[in-house]
């Protein structure tokens, strides 16, 4: 029993016994912040579909909504989330070039989204149509631009992950954030789906 | 260059506003003398400034909710004595825009700045301790919390001497907190203290929810957790589920209101009932936050003090549960008379009733603990008792109003008032003070006195009768809530009624006072030297008192419900002595937390007053401080044994010098 109380700088030591596993007690906390997150959507949710007939004379979904274009960026953002996964199997597999190499290609596939978005918003409000034109454009910019403002936070982070990737490598604090960037990646595409879904297909028809 | 901001927005020309601005000064510059003189600076920022222990994050929030308590009575009794002033055209003596200031301040303050510190400082104070952890989940995060609500503070105090506050009531009810009929800063100021302080408060409910459920110690099931540790799972779940509503729902109104959008307008296809389900949608749920802690601790302080196991421990959870869940499905009672039909007020009336059935298991669960047990007349006592009378009245007069027939006589009445504030101050305000006399040895060591701590209870109760009962009844003469002046010179007698209950409150506040100032000077007389001044029943009870900041020298083991009090009858309090220490690992103290919250103050100034380039630097800021955190892995380390030896060796040495 006397070695227990030698060796204070094993941490390895010591988290067999009583400390808690901090890296799964991230990730749980995690959920339960994206569980709260997806009441902010909900309310964005709720709040567009009060609003989206309240046009004031102004244009509606479907006279404004280029599907075309929306399919482009919802392919972008699904592709984005299969290739974080495969920077998570790299992870798993203690890959460091390789997870580098796929957080990289996520990246520029979100940004994509994210120009498309801009180049939507951008060409809504030189024709007129901006948020302050009625209640449905104020609500549509509003979820769409809160869901945008995620991913862009998401690139934001993600960058930050491959700069810790080089000047940490795969770590037990690095590790837990790529996972969570993961859960937070997903998420905004499931959130995307509903948008999709629920704003543009629904919208046009 | 400085937005909206001139030398106008501060009102020199105020007498009221200037004595106060003068008083504020005068109390700024003692603290800071006194810091000085003592050179206790450099042990505010290291021990407490950036401290990650629960315990003193706890302290700090009570002690900044006392402060704020003596803000907002004073506008509480500012708005009693106009009452009591302005009858029967008499003007009284504040401008109808100026109360209509201090009524949106008094809400917003006792509610985000009173109430929910104090419910969020006790469960820092006592869940980690209660469930056998060395601390929360996130303890950073938890710093950074308190300082994000010290934030929405120090805006909202700010707005008094710059600028102004609301004048919409507190919860700002759209069109009227839109810029075409709130045009000044009030709202904003509103806006950015709410949404800044609320995001710290999402934040506590993640942490408190994950150490809940990840960091019980050994043995302890969820059916054996203390139950004050239960209700505060079930006020975070509320807390996780519904601040995120309000955080939407603010965020709208700013863009309404910077942005010109249309969610909430009279014009252009916006829809102002949107804003009125909205808030309450997080208002209501924001209700419960405060009151289930409340009935924790009156379960503790009953059990406690009647040296009985809580009766009947499984409804009590269970009732809980259930009352988390039924407060989502109940806002639309707060608005009854706008319209929504026949049916849908059924609906929701026939739930919010239905919320009386758990409670009301509640109340007979405390009343069967008591029931043969040996009840020490304690003040934690006192206010439990007055507790169980007031809120049982407040909870009838709150059926009442859930009868959508009756709301809509009462709606928009003193009725309302009177019903809130039995609840309110019957529940969470007694219930936290009850709970702040129980826990105050185990935060500093010694116990409150007594004499001074029932004659506040006495003070308390007396003026919370004649404060608000004659609103009752003025509420059936016809008065309604918010009003700077009344023609009808028959309420006048009824309002000093009410005026005098808010000077007997006023005493209780300063017998509180006293009770800090005569416990700390008899401090040696009152040390509690065991750990365990009330013979009690859970585990925080187990530890010394100051807790020492890694709580457990060893993590305690739990075999059922009040697993310490078990052992104190089978073994004693002294078998329980270890000879074996080993290292403990724990978080290191950070500035990120402070710093971050300190700029977000100047970002949420910039915002109110439209200086864009400072909110640009204050957003920038905040990020590079996290990222400073973010980059920093030098955030834990070891007790060596030898400290914790030396630690607990000394809380044994005082036990046997005792003995």
């Amino acid at each position: 029993m006397t070695t227990q109380t030698v060796n204070q700088h094993d941490a390895h030591a010591h988290d067999e016994h009583e400390h808690h596993d901090a890296g799964a007690m991230k990730v749980f906390g995690f959920w339960v912040y994206l569980m709260s997150d997806l009441v902010i959507f909900g309310s964005l949710f709720a709040t567009y579909a009060v609003l989206m007939k309240g046009t004031a004379g102004g244009p509606s979904g479907a006279d404004i909504f280029e599907l075309p274009l929306i399919l482009v960026s919802t392919f972008l953002l699904l592709f984005s989330s299969f290739t974080y996964g495969m920077a998570v199997l790299a992870m798993h597999a203690d890959r460091v070039a390789q997870v580098k190499g796929w957080l990289v290609i996520t990246f520029l596939l979100g940004a994509g989204f994210i120009g498309l978005e801009i180049y939507e918003f951008h060409h809504l409000i030189a024709e007129g149509f901006g948020p302050d034109r009625s209640a449905f454009l104020s609500s549509f910019f509003t979820l769409v631009g809160t869901h945008g403002l995620h991913v862009t936070f998401g690139l934001i982070w993600m960058l930050v992950m491959i700069v810790q990737l080089f000047t940490k490598g795969l770590n037990d604090k690095t590790r837990p954030r790529i996972m969570c960037l993961s859960l937070f990646w997903h998420f905004l595409d499931i959130v995307w789906i509903c948008v999709f879904t629920f704003v543009y297909l629904m919208g046009v028809l | 260059m400085f937005g909206k901001l001139s030398l106008e927005a501060i009102p020199y020309h105020e007498p009221i506003l200037v004595v106060t601005a003068l008083v504020m000064a005068l109390g700024g510059l003692i603290v800071v003398g006194a810091l000085t003189y003592f050179k206790k600076w450099k042990w505010l920022w290291t021990e407490w400034i950036t401290s990650i222990d629960h315990k003193k994050l706890g302290i700090m929030y009570f002690l900044v909710a006392l402060v704020m308590l003596l803000r907002g009575f004073a506008d509480a009794i500012m708005m009693r004595t106009q009452q009591a002033l302005a009858a029967g055209g008499a003007e009284g003596y504040l401008p109808p825009e100026h109360y209509d200031q201090i009524f949106t301040a008094h809400g917003v303050i006792m509610i985000f700045f009173v109430a929910m510190p104090m419910v969020i400082g006790l469960m820092n104070l006592v869940v980690p301790l209660q469930i056998g952890a060395r601390d929360v989940a996130f303890p950073f995060m938890n710093n950074l919390s308190f300082w994000l609500f010290m934030a929405g503070v120090v805006l909202t105090m700010v707005s008094l001497l710059i600028g102004e506050y609301g004048k919409t009531g507190w919860l700002a009810y759209a069109p009227l907190s839109g810029i075409q009929y709130s045009p000044g800063v009030g709202v904003d100021y509103w806006i950015w203290g709410l949404q800044i302080s609320g995001i710290g408060t999402t934040l506590t409910g993640i942490n408190f929810f994950v150490t809940i459920l990840k960091m019980r110690t050994k043995g302890m099931t969820l059916f054996r957790m203390p139950i004050f540790t239960w209700t505060s799972l079930c006020a975070n779940i509320l807390i996780i589920a519904s601040f995120p509503i309000l955080t939407a729902t603010i965020a709208l109104l700013t863009l309404d209101r910077y942005l010109g959008m249309h969610f909430f307008t009279n014009d252009m296809g916006g829809n102002m009932m949107m804003y009125v389900n909205l808030i309450w949608a997080w208002g209501h749920p924001e209700v419960y936050i405060l009151i289930l802690p409340a009935f924790g601790v009156f379960s503790e302080v009953i059990a406690t003090f009647a040296k009985k196991r809580l009766f009947g421990y499984n409804t009590m959870v269970w009732a809980t549960a259930c009352i988390t869940i039924l407060s989502f499905v109940v806002w639309l009672h707060h608005f009854f008379t706008m319209g929504a039909g026949a049916n849908v007020n059924a609906f929701f009336g026939i739930a919010t009733m239905i919320i009386a059935i758990p409670t009301g298991v509640k109340i007979f669960n405390w009343l069967f603990t008591m029931y043969r047990g040996r009840l020490q007349f304690t003040s934690p006592v006192l206010w439990t008792l007055g507790f169980i009378i007031t809120f049982t009245i407040g909870g009838m007069t709150g059926v009442m109003l859930a009868v959508p027939g009756a709301n809509f006589i009462l709606h928009n009445s003193l009725f309302v008032i009177a019903h809130f504030h039995n609840v309110i101050i019957g529940g969470v305000v007694f219930g936290m003070l009850a709970g702040l006399t129980y826990w105050f040895p185990k935060a500093f060591g010694f116990t409150l006195d007594e004499k001074w701590g029932k004659r506040s209870f006495w003070f308390w109760i007396t003026g919370f009768y004649l404060a608000f009962m004659p609103l009752y009844i003025l509420s059936f003469m016809g008065a309604v809530r918010r009003m700077q002046s009344y023609a009808n010179a028959d309420w006048q007698p009824l309002m000093i009624v009410a005026w005098v209950g808010a000077v007997c409150i006023l005493c209780g506040i300063a017998c509180t006072v006293i009770q800090f100032i005569v416990s700390i000077r008899d401090r040696e007389k009152n040390a509690d030297i065991t750990g365990d001044p009330w013979d009690a029943r859970t585990l925080e009870w187990s530890t010394s008192s100051p807790a020492p900041f890694y709580n457990f020298a060893h993590l305690p083991n739990v075999g059922s419900v009040d697993a310490f009090w078990e052992a104190k009858k089978e073994k004693g309090m002294a078998a329980d002595k270890p000879t074996q220490y080993e290292d403990i690992h724990m978080p290191k103290n950070t500035a990120a937390g402070p710093i971050i919250g300190l700029i977000s103050i100047v970002f949420g100034f910039a915002l109110v007053w439209h200086i864009w380039w400072l909110a640009g630097v204050g957003a920038i800021g905040m990020f590079v401080a996290f990222m400073f955190r973010v980059f920093n892995d030098d955030i834990d380390y070891y007790v060596p044994a030898a400290e914790v030896e030396r630690i607990e060796r000394e809380h044994h040495k005082r036990l046997e010098m005792q003995a």
